[in-house]
């Protein structure tokens, strides 16, 4: 099936959500982890630009976050350069904004996740790491670290399939992912019906690969409840 | 054992919390070799003197010596001491070996992953060694089938086991036991004194907060009576145990034979 000629758009379209979509769940994965370790930190001013952080974020449509930084980016952008002395045209692709916004927009949620799961190790598990002469970095790397992994996949799994469909808000600053390429296409056919299929069915294998992963890292994070009794 | 060299001393430790004082001035030497019990009721602060030795707790007055090094404190903002010297404080909790009440054992590691760990993080031992060295402990405490186990796969009285051969790995010169066998169903506490009572015949270094009072007369050189986070009585076991000058410990004895 080739789709009338517009099969290897929407491959390409594919392949570019994928990109978004993973870029953005690193990224966000790292401000998820800073946002939890914040939120937790002693320091009073580390808490509240957490708390800020979750707040604003939580409180916006992904959408106004995706045209803020893709429009309001390259402004600011150049603002900033300008005071610097710098005065010729930046701007940010839509790719980038893209995964800015995801990013932040993910890292807001998993923030909450992972200071959820932060709070479910027992202190016991930092006092016997340190016992041992390890420092807070190591233990907390090598001992905390994956078991709140273990405890965050499953709403990690969750907030990604959020933001696998959420990509499709960065369509509407010209990136050419599933949803612009299926319009791309629908704009010189005239087949709403079919296009949208296709991109609602390929959404659809993406959300269920991503689910299928999501239940392997939960089993592969949790070797114990395998059953090994050695 | 006084003729033994140091193995830690402490030099009046003191712990509060706000305006609770739960710890007011203790002293003691552990020469090399000793086994301390530690006794007392609940509240009279045997654990906090035990956490406050490898700053798990942050006393507030006091001095910790291990072998011939002092540990170096600085006081911070809460007016508690805290270590002076990041280093020197990892370096001096991995001669300080540490057995907890819940054995705090690493659930996503299998049993051998827990007993290497330190050795090869901390001590930088290579791993062949490291694994050589935990099936010798794993052995020694009865528990050479389980190293592919999970902690969570395990009874409490082989889950303590582990703790101590975890502790063993990184070959300290003092052992500290909280309670160990306190979470424990009466039925499993055997295991682990024999474990215990096997160490202390080997001539390591312990101090320990115990209720097990048969235990502790059996095994210890030393007994120290806590009271109301002061030393109420010292002694060796027949002097604190059959022969008590203070009332309290009198009392103590008493209610617990």
């Amino acid at each position: 099936m080739d789709l009338q000629g517009f099969g290897h758009l929407l491959i390409s379209g594919t392949w570019v959500t994928i990109q978004l979509a993973l870029s953005s769940l690193l990224v966000g994965l790292v401000f998820g982890l800073t946002g939890a370790a914040a939120k937790l930190s002693k320091n009073p001013i580390a808490r509240w630009l957490a708390t800020g952080y979750t707040t604003l974020v939580r409180g916006l449509p992904e959408l106004l976050l995706v045209l803020t930084i893709y429009f309001g980016g390259s402004q600011l952008l150049m603002w900033i350069a300008g005071s610097f002395g710098y005065t010729e045209y930046i701007e940010i692709g839509p790719f980038v904004a893209g995964v800015a916004a995801l990013s932040i927009a993910f890292g807001a949620y998993a923030t909450e996740v992972f200071r959820m799961a932060m709070m479910e190790i027992p202190q016991g598990q930092w006092e016997s790491g340190l016992a041992c002469g390890m420092s807070r970095s190591r233990t907390f790397f090598r001992i905390i670290l994956p078991q709140v992994w273990r405890l965050a996949i499953p709403g990690l799994g969750n907030l990604f399939q959020v933001l696998l469909k959420d990509t499709a808000l960065v369509s509407v600053v010209g990136l050419n992912d599933i949803m612009r390429q299926s319009q791309v296409a629908i704009s010189s056919t005239k087949e709403p019906f079919t296009f949208f299929m296709v991109a609602a069915c390929i959404y659809l294998l993406l959300t269920a690969a991503t689910t299928a992963f999501t239940m392997f890292m939960e089993r592969a994070a949790n070797p114990a409840a395998r059953g090994n009794r050695g | 054992m006084a003729n033994a060299p140091t193995a830690l001393e402490l030099k009046d430790i003191h712990k509060s919390y706000g305006d609770l004082a739960v710890l007011k001035g203790v002293s003691l030497t552990a020469y090399d070799g000793d086994v301390i019990s530690i006794l007392g009721s609940s509240g009279s602060g045997k654990s906090t003197l035990l956490r406050c030795i490898n700053l798990l707790e942050n006393p507030s007055r006091g001095e910790i010596i291990v072998g011939d090094e002092s540990l170096e404190l600085k006081p911070a903002k809460d007016g508690n001491l805290v270590a002076a010297n990041r280093k020197q404080l990892e370096q001096m909790r991995s001669r300080i070996g540490f057995v907890f009440q819940n054995f705090n054992l690493w659930p996503h590691k299998t049993i051998l992953e827990n007993i290497i760990e330190a050795p090869i993080q901390v001590l930088k031992q290579p791993k062949a060694e490291a694994i050589a060295r935990a099936e010798q402990l794993l052995e020694k405490v009865g528990l050479a089938d389980k190293r592919n186990a999970y902690p969570d796969n395990l009874s409490g009285g082989q889950k303590q086991r582990v703790a101590i051969a975890r502790t063993l790995a990184m070959d300290p010169q003092v052992l500290l036991f909280d309670e160990p066998t306190s979470a424990l169903d009466p039925e499993l506490v055997n295991e682990v004194l024999a474990v215990m009572k096997e160490l202390a015949e080997e001539g390591r270094t312990m101090l320990i907060v115990t209720h097990e009072m048969r235990f502790a007369k059996d095994v210890s050189s030393q007994v120290i009576f806590l009271h109301q986070g002061q030393i109420e009585e010292m002694g060796p076991p027949d002097q604190v145990f059959n022969h008590p000058k203070s009332k309290r410990v009198q009392e103590f004895m008493a209610s617990h034979s």
